[in-house]
């Protein structure tokens, strides 16, 4: 195999201890995998990919695992039927709704609601059947939030169950369009939902999920096996390039799924951004689309062409130290919390989504669009005396080694909300490549995003990322910038100028 | 402590937004923060956040400085009492160093700190924590019996030119300890160079000579020090440069932390000895043939690359520039020292001169990576045309 991979290279010198290397490379088997090493990057210390050159496995050797406490529970339980539902316009974003229906109509579950005015083919369907509630509205009278009251029963629009074999990319994406689907299908580069007149050069589903507490891709998906894959047949179909999907190594989701390219993925958080596997495996150039679609949101629109209902389920994990139970819980997408976690203190914050990527919610507040974890934690709005003392405080986890916290990598802690500091002008150099397992300068390509200079931006990758890879970076950078918000506001910038 | 907290909240309450003294907010909440960490909860972004902040790492720094501080007020004494010939015990060595050495420290943080909190108001943010290791830095690299005058001139030089005039902290392009000295250097030579300044009292007694082991180098005359001294740091030099031993001490500390670049470590240590090993080789003088092991341990050579090379604001920033730009720090120090006599203290220079080029070493080890990521989209393009 070896001599494969290095035909042209002729020097290759066999070890005995079962390694190899050759002009350019050093090579030796840990396990099954072939881990080669480059001596173009090894300065770098980037990119030690090991590659199985079989399979297409990924091995992501930087980022972190945050260990905290309060995992779901293996378990699921119904959440108790809501009184009201509610889908978020602002968990679409760039999306400027145009309601087609007004307070006080009645809808029926998969009726359209509302489109992108900007984009007056992308719909979004109603959860539930029932009636328009409210439509509450913020500063400049943006919509916030499509309120429904929910009848007892849902009562459906039917667009009839379809073989997807048998139908073409034109159909399923019409399909997918007027059935309210289409939201599920997000692009890259920019982080929004996908453009049905583009041609994405492939699809890519990340099967599986690194972030702190997140839900357990494999348990989503155990008993929506077949909707996954008729999803995955679906979707493949709107590309004419590859399908991509990445699993954590050692899960069987794989087995017998066909027609896809199947990655084996390995390490830490952010191991499981799809934005990461997808920079591994074929990354996005200046111009190029790709789409990208949540695992769980392939088995909903599997389920969708099967059985011709837009029935938007999803199992959530409620998770996190301060979740009165902490399990998964199956529910309608736009579920109101309340009924769920019942009254919580104002001193815990409720996330919709991971800690480090999720939104805060109110109590009374719904479940994000494309949310698959619940997250509980306290806040943090207390003072520590003298808590900048290294070493000090030892009970909040560092990934520098400035707090005891590293010697114990495999503790679960309790963490809050505070900022730990203050902000402060970017002093320390090195560390935010240590949770960016990209080959991108992430420091540099933020101070570019800062002075808002549009062509160092394009040079230095920023089609690449989504504000979700640099995640890691605003919880460990030592200054407490806010990185993920300066690519979010760099990529609406890209999507203005650029297009 | 609720009890501080409420007396502090309510010291506070003049300062806050609207109310009189807000312009002088960022003064107090220096003092604020350094006995609390802020109660502010994150907004945006991530929900959480790591333990560390900038007050944090620059602490690290100082706790890692410690070692060759103490050291060198001790060693400020001893050099002097041992040249006296009286009897004297370590606590002596000890007392005589400190009434030196503490007072520079004090002047040092007060005009710096002073300074940095008149910026601090007039731009109105928060006070930044880079001076507190500027400000530790300063004196150390002093020789003892510079006046105390002279320190504050240069601190203000320093802060004002070196970094204030650049946009502050994370702004400036040289280290602004080393800005310090440079001034100090080329503004008041006699203070700073010679063959008296370098024991306390050396230039008001005879008795006493004060020339550093570079210095007799250069003046081509033998070197009496052995290994031992020269790497525990008994002989003579500016305040805490003189024990690479404990020096290396603070460098393990930075390095186990992770506060201080391994990399520009490396690199300085392996480009000198490099270079000291070529010039060995060659041996046209004293200082050439001078061993490249001692090369290491002499002169300020160890705490420029441990404790200067590797501010993170003026070194270069990426993985690949920052061996890079260590290399040829200790590559340019030693070629200072041998082929320029005049300033046998090359690796201040060396430093200077490489904070200067780090963010020229940067756009290299970028530009790659651009060209990597064009040639990529080159590729695409031509297959699809």
């Amino acid at each position: 195999m070896v001599r494969k991979i290095f035909a042209k290279d002729n020097k290759i010198k066999t070890w005995n201890l079962g390694g190899f290397s050759t002009s350019k490379n050093i090579g030796f088997y840990y396990g099954n995998n072939l881990i080669i090493i480059k001596f173009a990057r090894i300065f770098e210390l980037t990119n030690f990919i090991s590659t199985d050159s079989m399979s297409n496995d990924i091995k992501i050797r930087k980022g972190l695992d945050l260990k905290l406490m309060g995992l779901a529970d293996k378990t699921i339980a119904a959440a108790p039927r809501s009184k009201k539902f509610a889908i978020k316009p602002t968990d679409f974003h760039g999306v400027t709704p145009k309601m087609v229906v007004k307070e006080g109509a009645s809808v029926k579950a998969g009726e359209i609601i509302f489109f992108s005015k900007y984009s007056d083919r992308v719909k979004f369907a109603s959860p539930v059947s029932g009636t328009i509630a409210e439509i509450r509205r913020g500063a400049k009278r943006r919509i916030l939030e499509v309120i429904i009251e929910a009848d007892a029963e849902d009562t459906f629009l039917e667009h009839g169950s379809k073989n997807v074999s048998g139908m073409s990319g034109e159909e399923v994406k019409e399909l997918l369009l007027e059935g309210g689907c289409w939201p599920f299908i997000k692009q890259r580069p920019y982080d929004v939902i996908a453009n049905p007149d583009d041609a994405p050069k492939a699809i890519f589903v990340s099967a599986m999920s690194t972030a702190p507490l997140a839900a357990d891709v494999e348990f989503l998906l155990k008993d929506r096996m077949e909707d996954f894959k008729t999803g995955l047949e679906a979707i493949s179909k709107l590309t004419s390039g590859k399908t991509h999907v990445s699993v954590a190594a050692g899960s069987s989701l794989a087995d017998g799924l066909n027609g896809v390219e199947i990655h084996k993925v390995k390490g830490p958080h952010p191991a499981g951004n799809v934005g990461v596997q997808i920079h591994h495996i074929d990354p996005v150039n200046a111009g190029e689309r790709v789409w990208v679609v949540g695992p769980e949101d392939v088995a909903i629109i599997g389920n969708f062409l099967n059985t011709g209902k837009f029935k938007a389920d999803r199992l959530v994990a409620v998770s996190g130290s301060e979740a009165p139970k902490a399990q998964y819980f199956s529910m309608r997408v736009g579920t109101n919390v309340f009924e769920l976690i019942n009254k919580v203190p104002s001193s815990v914050r409720i996330i919709s989504g991971d800690v480090l990527t999720g939104d805060q919610i109110a109590n009374s507040g719904f479940v994000g669009f494309y949310h698959n974890t619940i997250t509980l934690i306290p806040e943090g709005k207390e003072h520590r005396m003298f808590g900048w003392v290294p070493f000090l405080d030892n009970h909040i986890p560092s990934m520098s080694r400035t707090s005891l916290s590293f010697l114990f990598p495999n503790k679960r802690y309790k963490v809050n909300t505070n900022l730990n500091g203050e902000e402060r002008a970017l002093v320390v150099t090195g560390e935010m490549e240590q949770v960016l397992p990209m080959d991108i300068y992430p420091m540099q390509l933020l101070k570019e995003c800062m002075a808002a200079n549009i062509e160092k931006m394009e040079n230095l990758g920023i089609y690449e990322v989504a504000p979700e890879d640099f995640a890691l970076i605003d919880y460990t950078n030592t200054s407490k910038i806010e990185a993920q918000a300066i690519i979010r506001e760099a990529l609406d910038l890209m999507i203005k100028e650029v297009g | 402590m609720s009890f501080l907290r409420k007396k502090l909240d309510e010291l506070k309450r003049p300062f806050n937004k609207g109310q009189k003294w807000e312009k002088f907010a960022p003064a107090f909440n220096a003092f604020d923060t350094f006995l609390f960490v802020p109660d502010h909860t994150t907004r945006k972004g991530a929900h959480i956040r790591d333990a560390v902040d900038l007050k944090r790492t620059m602490i690290t720094v100082i706790i890692a400085l410690l070692p060759a501080l103490f050291y060198g007020i001790y060693n400020t004494g001893y050099q002097y009492l041992s040249q006296t010939g009286e009897a004297f015990t370590f606590l002596d060595a000890f007392i005589h160093g400190a009434w030196k050495i503490v007072p520079m420290i004090v002047v040092s943080y007060a005009v710096g700190l002073g300074i940095e909190f008149i910026f601090a108001i007039y731009r109105g943010h928060e006070v930044n924590e880079g001076f507190l290791v500027t400000g530790m830095l300063v004196p150390m690299i002093m020789p003892v019996d510079i006046p105390l005058w002279m320190v504050a001139v240069s601190v203000a030089f320093a802060v004002l030119i070196g970094k204030e005039a650049f946009g502050g902290t994370g702004m400036n392009i040289l280290n602004p300890a080393l800005m310090a000295r440079a001034f100090a250097f080329f503004a008041y030579p006699t203070y700073m160079s010679g063959n008296k300044v370098w024991v306390s009292e050396a230039s008001n007694i005879d008795a006493v000579s004060g020339e550093t082991i570079l210095g007799s180098l250069a003046a081509g005359k033998e070197v009496t020090y052995n290994m031992w001294s020269m790497f525990s740091g008994a002989i003579p030099g500016s305040i805490g440069e003189t024990s690479t031993l404990w020096i290396a001490a603070g460098a393990l500390f930075l390095i186990l932390t992770g506060v201080g670049s391994w990399r520009i470590m490396a690199g300085g240590v392996i480009g000198a000895a490099f270079m000291g090993f070529l010039f060995n080789l060659w041996g046209a003088n004293a200082l050439m043939s001078f061993p490249w092991y001692q090369h290491l341990v002499v002169g300020g050579l160890a705490f420029g690359i441990v404790f200067m090379a590797t501010d993170p604001v003026s070194a270069a920033q990426t993985f690949k520039g920052k061996w890079i730009y260590g290399i040829l720090i200790g590559v340019f120090s030693i070629m200072i020292r041998v082929f320029n006599p005049a300033y046998p203290e090359g690796v201040m220079l060396a430093i200077l001169l490489m904070n200067v080029f780090a963010p020229t070493i940067d756009h290299y080890v970028i530009e790659a990576n651009i060209k990597r990521r064009k040639k990529r989209l080159a590729t695409v393009t031509a297959k699809s045309a």
